[in-house]
């Protein structure tokens, strides 16, 4: 630590750490090879701590046995479930099931399109307007609507509820900082842990169905909530909170007043953020029982019917991009004076059209039901067209990608995953030590090394490794190609806003549409996990990269260029060292999303600890599917905490701040 | 005159555990602020402020103005000493005392102009009725007619987004005035504004005053402004308040180099009085009729033209019209024309030497 701190004060380079790692990891495996002790090829299971059995029984005990006096646990449990039952039976009836009691349909195909058609016209203008018409439109008319209905319940219900829980934990933070502190800690975890793993021990408690894929859901979306929430409360400029004050505000008036309306941008940010996070992980809750496309999808996908899946996987990308778009407007939207002057029923004619719209529509399908209600006949599935591309792409293509595939795994992937599998223990350990010692000093060692060491005793060293193959390959491979797609879009703004729209909507697909492709093109097995977790996982090194580089100040580029500096000197010796911070948080959300992603490669059968979360949802063995997903979590730890120790110094020594 | 609000042995000290500097009921010197790593951002203010009267705090960015004005109000809180408003000691009042004092009798204005931007001009304006509780109606005619008086009449319906700097800066004037407060404070509220706009919003300020007759404390960095605006303008360094006095006589007698320094570029003409610039007459017996005729509140620049025109001598006369003393050609000119660097630096030498 002092060794950094002093060549930080005299502004030296940080000495590169290649060297000392190697000579100390060399050492490490030299005295390894000699000696081979035993308990250095694997780790002895006598010194493993049965964690996850334990975990389990704990949440058996607290989902039977556990009693409060007046109620149990269970009962407690069922209560929840039943009380979050009733919106999303609400929201049901509305969406598709109907009132048979009231006699009352649901809401017909065709006004939910107008409907949110003019919610975009206000919002964003005509082509959202049509964006979202048309959207919704196509889900009624390829025959998906009744699944993608399920789907908008989950997310209409779920999305106010983290959205409120978010909300409340982010203004408790900025109130406690007790509070604070112990909530980001369980965030950090939280967003480094994959969706997986939040279905095991939601299903413990809750059991199977769509109400547990709603908890679990709303769960794992609520963190961005919270953190936007404890971001605009805490940007808003200090003279608008005294003036709060001074006008005899109570602190709550100061909060509903004006701090949360002031941050109201940044909280519709948030907002956004839950409903793409919602939509993620509602797929993925159909592991657990949520109806919906999603479950549609996993079946078909475990059918091998890669047509119905494509089918279901169009509609979700539909959804997200609809939801997305309309929800980002939203955050964007500025009310402005004209507005204000108008009279009320001006002011709301967004609303009453709405409303107007629904009631003629509902009362026209009475006469014209398929307005409600397309009958098969008039719907189109596209689903044989999928299989039939695919059956051409199978004759004509699958060859040369099957040649290509055996090749690459033979040849690379396999060799490499040997290689991390033969890896001993203590020389991983060894390397990650240093390493995290040399970035940032002994208090990143030893976290790094307890992180390591969780793993080893909980057991899950094998499906770790199988995990951190596939998972750091997939982030080399991203950089590779994520950093200099960025750079190219960071010199043309032409070339930037195509790639950054791509971004934008890449980062809108769920995780579970990345298998789709990739099965069409490999079938299963590591070449295709692979290639799904770099699709699902690039988008922030060209992001990052892309955002760095047009963040270099423009006066030192200037001083650059008039010292005489060529262009390929300007990017590599000025612009790209500069923008190395802002990468390397791009390397970090890299890594985070491939361990994510690389989890849900379990479900076309990689090997990793994902297919041990996998195996232990249906047992309803909580704790191995939970620790194995902390494991997942303990990586991402120990990457992120050493890139952002090193962003930290490397962003002090450049002068760049925050 | 009464005095409306006053603080005595004022402290602020920012650092770890700051309060501990005081508990012996001594306190903390220069040295033992520097080398425990504290912040004396007020140190030992004391000052009344009368009913009507404007008080401008003065000082370099960083010399704790704006804290002084915030101990005032207690949106900070002060470290140790006392603030008295209207002759009640407001330094231990609990929050829901200062909470109606806030809501009833004390306006503010910021430098940032401190708008809600959810809300619309007229709406940043009700806030502070809103948060007293008047009913809609009697709240929004009343901010209608404040938005009037600051002349913004049309642009009700605005966003702060959609107004410049000046029109935010009077609604941020209008919104402290809603709640008519007896002690208005503002903190620079026309620093972020451009020159001519500045100068203008000044005006306005001067005329809104002359009817509103409020008790004022003006935080503010440009003695120009000070010396329009102040009945007596108090100068801090570094927390401490080095001058406290009239415009005049921080020209006149400047307490030492910093002060000088501020008053270096002011209008002396304008500030000094022919009875500060006068002399002791001597073997005078009576009035002659070539003498002309200066009273004493009289400043040197109304007084210019009938000295320098005048040929005998220029008396100076109190109400009643007695004479109190000379007024020389040669002073007039020198405070006319003579470099006011010069002048001031010399006084502010002679004082320095005489403090030490
Ligand atoms: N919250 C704080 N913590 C620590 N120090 C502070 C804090 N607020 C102010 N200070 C310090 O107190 C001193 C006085 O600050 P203050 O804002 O009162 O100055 P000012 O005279 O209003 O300056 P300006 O003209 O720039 O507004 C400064 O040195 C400042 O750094
Ligand atoms: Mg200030």
């Amino acid at each position: 630590m002092s060794v950094r701190s002093a060549g930080l004060e005299e502004g030296k380079p940080v000495p590169s750490p290649a060297v000392p790692i190697a000579v100390g990891v060399a050492l490490l495996v030299v005295v390894l090879a000699i000696f081979n002790p035993a308990w250095s090829d694997r780790w002895p299971e006598s010194w493993e701590i049965p964690l996850a059995a334990w975990t389990t029984s704990a949440f058996q005990w607290l989902a039977n046995d556990l009693s409060f006096g007046l109620f149990t646990f269970r009962n407690l449990t069922r209560g929840i479930a039943w009380l979050l039952d009733r919106p999303f039976d609400l929201v049901e009836g509305v969406l598709f099931r109907g009132f048979r009691g009231l006699g009352l349909g649901p809401i017909p195909w065709l006004a939910l399109s107008l409907a949110l058609g003019i919610a975009g016209y206000r919002l964003g203008g005509t082509r959202l307007a049509m964006l979202a018409a048309l959207g919704v439109a196509y889900l009624a008319i390829f025959g998906v609507w009744k699944d993608s209905m399920r789907t908008l319940s989950l997310v209409a219900v779920t999305v106010p509820l983290a959205a409120l829980v978010g909300i409340g934990l982010g203004v408790l933070a900025t109130r406690k900082a007790r509070a604070e502190k112990i909530l980001q800690f369980l965030f950090d975890i939280m967003q480094a842990t994959p969706h997986l793993a939040y279905l095991g021990p939601v299903a413990a408690f809750f059991g199977f169905g769509s109400v547990p894929g709603m908890i679990a859901t709303a769960i794992f979306a609520m963190p961005p909530m919270a953190r936007c929430t404890i971001l605009g409360i805490r940007t808003v400029p200090d003279s608008v909170l005294e003036a709060g004050v001074m006008a005899g505000c109570s602190p709550r008036q100061l909060l509903w007043r004006v701090q949360l309306p002031a941050a109201k941008r940044t909280l519709l940010v948030g907002v956004n953020q839950v409903i793409m996070q919602t939509l993620a992980m509602a797929v993925i809750a159909s592991l657990i029982g949520a109806s919906g496309l999603g479950h549609k999808l996993l079946f078909s996908l475990q059918q091998l019917q890669l047509g119905k899946a494509i089918e279901s996987g169009v509609a979700i990308v539909i959804m997200a991009i609809v939801l997305d778009r309309l929800s980002q407007a939203w955050a964007k939207f500025t009310p402005n004076h004209l507005e204000e002057e108008k009279v009320w029923w001006q002011r709301h004619r967004a609303l009453l059209s709405v409303i107007g719209t629904v009631i003629v529509v509902s009362l026209l399908s009475m006469a014209l039901p398929f307005l409600a209600k397309l009958p098969k006949s008039l719907t189109i599935t596209t689903a044989p067209f999928w299989d039939g591309g695919i059956r051409w792409m199978s004759k004509n293509l699958f060859d040369y990608l099957e040649f290509l595939r055996d090749d690459f795994t033979l040849h690379v992937l396999i060799p490499l995953r040997n290689f991390f599998l033969w890896l001993p223990w203590p020389a991983l350990a060894g390397f990650v030590g240093i390493l995290a010692w040399r970035i940032g000093g002994t208090k990143p060692m030893l976290i790094s090394l307890g992180l390591l060491l969780f793993i080893l005793v909980t057991g899950f060293w094998v499906p770790a490794m199988m995990t951190l193959y596939l998972t750091s390959l997939a982030a080399v491979i991203c950089m590779g190609l994520g950093v200099p797609i960025g750079i190219w879009s960071a010199r043309s703004p032409s070339a930037s806003k195509v790639i950054l729209t791509i971004c934008d909507t890449l980062q809108t697909f769920p995780s579970f549409i990345y298998l789709i492709p990739v099965i069409m093109l490999f079938r299963v097995g590591d070449l295709a996990s692979l290639v799904a977790i770099i699709g699902y996982a690039m988008v922030p090194a060209i992001r990052y990269t892309n955002l760095g580089l047009s963040r270099v100040p423009p006066s030192v580029v200037e001083a650059a260029r008039a010292s005489g500096t060529a262009k390929r000197q300007m990017l590599f010796k000025v612009k790209l060292p500069m923008a190395m911070p802002e990468i390397m948080l791009g390397l970090n959300q890299t890594i985070v999303l491939a361990l994510s992603m690389t989890a849900i490669t379990a479900l076309i059968g990689s090997r990793d600890l994902g297919q041990q979360i996998l195996k232990a949802l249906p047992d309803l063995d909580t704790g191995r599917g939970l620790l194995a997903g902390l494991c997942i979590a303990a990586i991402g730890l120990i990457a992120s905490q050493m890139i952002e120790s090193w962003v930290k110094q490397r962003k002090k020594q450049l002068g760049l701040s925050g | 005159m009464t005095v409306k609000l006053s603080c005595s042995n004022l402290w602020k000290v920012y650092g770890p555990d700051a309060a501990s500097l005081f508990d012996g009921g001594g306190v903390p010197s220069d040295e033992v602020l520097t080398s425990g790593g504290y912040i004396g951002a007020v140190r030992n203010a004391g000052f009344d402020v009368e009913e009507g009267e404007i008080l401008v705090l003065m000082g370099l960015s960083g010399s704790g103005k704006s804290t002084l004005l915030r101990c005032l109000s207690r949106l900070i809180e002060p470290t140790a000493g006392s603030v008295c408003f209207e002759g009640q000691d407001i330094t231990h009042a609990d929050e829901k005392s200062l909470r109606s004092l806030r809501r009833h009798k004390m306006g503010m204005v910021f430098q940032n102009f401190g708008l809600l931007p959810h809300r619309t001009a007229l709406q940043n304006v009700v806030f502070p009725l809103e948060i007293q509780g008047l009913p809609r109606i009697v709240r929004e005619r009343k901010a209608l007619d404040l938005l009037n008086l600051v002349g913004l009449e049309g642009r009700e319906t605005y966003y702060p987004r959609e107004l410049s700097g000046g029109q935010q800066q009077r609604v941020g004037i209008a919104r402290s005035l809603a709640v008519e407060p007896d002690v208005w404070l503002l903190d620079e509220p026309f620093s972020a504004l451009d020159p001519l706009i500045r100068r203008e919003m000044q005006d306005e300020f001067i005329r809104l005053q002359r009817s509103l007759k409020k008790t004022i404390v003006f935080v503010t960095h440009d003695f120009d402004e000070a010396v329009r605006l102040a009945d007596r303008i108090a100068i801090m360094r570094g927390g401490i308040m080095v001058q406290l006095g009239t415009p005049e006589d921080l020209v006149v007698s400047p307490a030492d180099s910093y002060v000088a320094e501020f008053t270096k570029t002011a209008p002396k003409a304008r500030l000094i009085r022919a009875r500060t610039a006068m002399q002791p007459l001597a073997g005078f017996t009576d009035i002659g009729s070539d003498d002309a005729v200066i009273p004493a509140d009289a400043t040197i620049e109304e007084a210019a033209p009938s000295v320098l025109a005048g040929k005998a001598q220029a008396i100076v006369i109190d109400d009643e019209g007695h004479p109190l003393g000379e007024l020389t050609r040669g002073r007039v000119i020198e405070i006319l024309f003579a470099p006011p660097e010069a002048e001031a630096a010399e006084a502010a030498a002679n004082r320095d030497e005489a403090a030490l």
